[in-house]
């Protein structure tokens, strides 16, 4: 059953005493204490806990703890700070790029994941990387512009 | 943001008349709003945040009455134990009630803090000037909001007497300012009730029945009690659920209840492929809403008759509900996403026999909330669960499927309207029927609790059926039902149903979105029979130069009458006042498609009166048009005569990113006009514009939503 897993965090190594087949969502909000990937679906099928793995948006919801290990994650705590904001979320202030918020941390996390890959994606690549994160308040288009607005300013 | 000094005060004679918004139950001034000695203002309104902005709107309506700048509001969770009442925070009421309150409340508090000033320097009040909460009179004489705080100044009930500042004079309502949530939220800062982590707090998940017919017949709890990390598993007659240390091993047990559980189901849903006909046969409540008679009737010489509908819809927040609760000797502490905590807490009381006054109810952020989802729901089977473990706070998070199939949904709606035609085919009369379930359960309004927990226990308190809010606040079914054209006739009906295998709440416009989507269509095909544009057949019948205003702008904007007609391409507009009291908002959507219809553009103009924060509106506005757009093209609940079988993201899909419009938004400012609300302004419009172009592309006119494959191959067989 539980064992210690080691990971690497927001650029921090974190161990826990875990089952390692529980997902990496339920370690980061529980024992870990970084709530900002959130839980929606469970399922892999809304992006609400989308975080970086190895530079890559992987739902953290379905991912077992196991697959994690040793990986380099990045949550949106880790993005940025107010001090030093990454530019997605200077950009994503400057556009008011949400109502509810709650898909936010996902979409941060798919839009730092297209930008690492294609630093200046097109508007269609944009909505493309997007595609799997749901937003239901019907704030995609200032999303869009905010991820197309990060993208030019550059860190 | 810094504000101009603001000199003085001015007296009003109010005549005895009642107070202005929420002021009216909530007279306390100190209840509303209190100066700290640090230099903050901490306000408290009895609305809540719903991810649509509105308590950056009600901050920047009292910086500009208290002149200070905004960075130095602190607006406080609502919660039963401080906040003014304010009922519900819905119907886009929330500007007119608390903003209302507020902006009165802040004048007067002003003035009394410019008398304490002046009394203080020994000058006349009218000779002093408030810059940023510093107060100061001739030469260096000065003072300042915080500096007079903690005298009790504001234990005083509001009078309403002092003068508002004019709309000239304000200088952060009206800006764009930034949301004050919005950088907690990108910077992944807990803000979330669902991220809420309190001292020694458990986890829990709930049992769910199949169906919704479905009785607990057997429980053995006996192996999901022996788990480890297993706090207490609780059942009530139907209603049962596990409490963990962690939510990892709520979910395990839960799982192993769930297999040591015996349910009897029935089949108690309506026929899915017949909702039209369904919604028309049961037994119903009818009330006639509106009757205009002619001066000079008309001679009909024909009459068109048309039926449109739309289906049951759910919220399908993107969290699913979340509450915490935690008993003690005191009673019951509740953190919720309601939007009406006062009301929640007359529900509670009333399922614990308890007095209100034992239970502290506290708002805390949940997902955006379109009506009622399972905000209300979750408190309360938080609430049963924490019981079995006193002095702890048990967090309950639903689970994806429980959001989807559980949580009240928006009403399936049934529309005939018929029109008697003379000889130049005028419409000499106008009838609209609806039916369908109420579009309220809210709690805190009845003798008994509509939350579902509630009607599960072992004694269980009766089922109750939705119903509709009062038609002065613009009904529920009816909402809209009424056209603003000037017809010389009309009778409109509404028919609610007394049966409610669905369980229905309000969803955002309520019945506004199947009533305006309806007249708006059947608009088009009136104007269509008789060759007319769209837009000009709807002035012709428009005297409300608002109405014709917020019409020819948005036919303007998007270029209507320069449109190129092309094969598979089509353009329609749709036009309503929210309510026919509330915002104005006409829609020109253009689509492409000849069975998968893709709306490439939505152009919207909207008169929401004096606007507190035009980015906040256009975001409304936007989010809206998304997600009508969502709802007419793809949305709605599937089940089958015994279950809901629309329970996921894959069997309830939602409009992507890749299939969102470009949307242009164009605010028609009247700062002299009293504010209205914007969030439920553009889904009727939205919908009688995509149906309509969908009939200028494709010649087929659909008339039950959603607009699908399936349905457009229907309707050109």
């Amino acid at each position: 059953m539980a064992q210690a897993v080691r990971l690497r965090v927001n650029g921090a190594e974190r161990a826990v005493e875990a089952d390692p087949a529980i997902s990496l969502l339920s370690v980061l909000r529980g024992p870990l204490g970084l709530t900002a990937a959130h839980f929606g679906c469970g399922a892999n099928q809304c992006g609400a806990c989308n975080v970086l793995i190895d530079g890559q948006a992987v739902a953290a919801c379905d991912t077992p703890l196991w697959a994690a290990a040793g990986k380099d994650i990045t949550t949106v705590e880790g993005l940025g700070t107010p001090d030093e904001p990454h530019p997605l979320q200077r950009a994503f202030i400057a556009e008011q790029a949400m109502q509810c918020g709650y898909c936010i941390s996902g979409i941060l996390v798919s839009a730092a994941a297209l930008l690492r890959r294609n630093p200046d994606p097109s508007e269609a690549e944009v909505r493309a990387a997007l595609d799997r994160n749901l937003c239901r308040c019907g704030a995609h288009n200032r999303i869009v512009r905010a991820v197309l607005r990060a993208a030019k300013e550059k860190p | 943001m810094s504000t101009g000094p603001g000199l003085g005060y001015h007296i009003l004679d109010t005549g005895g008349a009642a107070l202005p918004g929420s002021l009216q139950s909530n007279k306390r001034l100190s209840q509303w709003l209190r100066f700290r000695s640090d230099g903050v203002v901490e306000v408290s309104s009895g609305k809540v945040e719903i991810g649509q902005g509105i308590l950056t709107a009600i901050a920047q309506i009292v910086a500009d009455e208290l002149d200070v700048d905004l960075a130095r509001i602190c607006m406080l969770p609502a919660s039963t134990a401080a906040s003014p009442n304010e009922g519900v925070t819905s119907g886009s009421y929330s500007i007119e009630h608390s903003g209302l309150a507020l902006r009165y409340a802040c004048a007067e508090a002003r003035a009394i803090f410019l008398d304490a000033a002046a009394q203080r320097l020994g000058v006349a009040a009218q000779g002093l000037a408030v810059r940023d909460g510093t107060i100061a009179g001739p030469g260096n004489l000065r003072t300042s909001y915080w500096e007079l705080a903690d005298q009790g100044l504001l234990d005083r009930d509001a009078t309403a007497k002092v003068a508002p500042k004019p709309v000239s004079a304000r200088q952060v309502a009206g800006t764009a300012a930034g949301r004050l949530d919005i950088p907690d939220k990108v910077f992944g800062r807990p803000r979330f009730v669902h991220d809420m982590r309190l001292p020694g707090m458990l986890f829990a998940r709930v049992l769910r029945p199949p169906s919704p017919g479905a009785a607990l017949t057997a429980l053995d709890d006996a192996p999901a009690k022996a788990m480890p990390g297993v706090a207490a598993v609780v059942r009530d007659g139907s209603f049962a659920g596990v409490v963990a240390a962690t939510d990892e091993a709520a979910l395990a047990a839960l799982k192993r209840l769930g297999a040591r559980a015996r349910w009897q189901e029935s089949d108690t849903l309506p026929d899915e492929a017949n909702l039209r006909a369904w919604v028309k046969s049961q037994p119903v409540e009818s009330t006639s809403i509106d009757v205009r008679e002619a001066a000079a009737p008309g001679e009909t010489v024909r009459m068109l008759r048309r039926e449109y509908s739309r289906p049951f819809i759910a919220h399908a927040s993107m969290a699913p509900s979340c509450a915490i609760a935690q008993w003690s000797d005191a009673g019951l502490n509740v953190w919720t996403h309601s939007q009406g905590i006062y009301n929640l807490r007359a529900d509670l009381a009333l399922v614990f026999a308890l007095a209100p006054e034992r239970i502290v109810v506290e708002h805390a952020e949940g997902a955006g909330c379109y009506g009622q989802n399972g905000a209300d729901d979750v408190a309360l089977e938080a609430a049963l669960l924490a019981r079995a473990v006193k002095g702890r706070p048990v967090s309950l998070l639903w689970s994806r499927e429980d959001e989807m199939a559980w949580a009240p949904l928006g009403a399936c709606q049934a529309v005939d309207i018929e029109a008697d035609l003379d000889e130049k085919g005028e419409i000499v009369a106008w009838r609209h029927d609806v039916w369908g379930n109420g579009h309220v359960s809210r709690p805190g309004r009845g003798k008994t609790p509509t939350l579902q927990a509630a009607w599960q226990l072992a004694k269980p308190f009766p089922r109750s059926v939705a119903v509709n809010p009062p038609l002065a606040g613009g009904g529920g079914s009816e909402r809209n039902a009424t056209p603003l054209y000037d017809f010389p006739a009309w009778r409109i009906t509404n028919h609610r149903l007394l049966t409610m295998p669905i369980r229905t709440s309000s969803l955002r416009s309520l019945g506004a979105f199947a009533n305006v989507f309806a007249i708006e269509s059947f608009m088009d095909e009136l104007a269509a029979e008789r060759g007319d544009d769209p837009v000009a057949f709807r002035l012709r019948h428009l005297k409300d130069p608002r109405a014709r205003a917020v019409l020819e702008a948005a036919a303007r904007r998007a270029g209507w009458s320069g449109w190129k007609k092309r094969d598979g391409a089509g353009h329609g507009i749709g036009f309503a006042r929210y309510k026919g009291a509330g915002a104005y908002c006409a829609a020109v959507a253009e689509v492409e498609g000849e069975a998968d219809i893709r709306v490439c553009r939505l152009v919207l103009a909207v008169d929401v009166g004096e606007v507190v924060n035009p980015d906040g509106v256009i975001n409304q506005m936007e989010g809206g048009a998304v997600q009508a757009t969502s709802w007419v093209l793809k949305e709605a609940v599937r089940f089958d005569h015994r279950r809901i079988a629309s329970a996921t993201w894959e069997t309830y899909p939602i409009l992507r990113f890749s299939e969102v419009p470009a949307v242009e938004v164009e605010i028609i400012a009247r700062p002299d006009e009293k504010t209205l609300g914007a969030g439920e302004a553009a889904h009727g419009p939205v919908a009688g514009a995509i149906a309509n172009a969908v009939f200028d592309a494709l010649g087929v006119r659909v008339r039950d939503l959603p607009i699908t494959r399936e349905r457009i191959v229907a309707a050109m067989g």
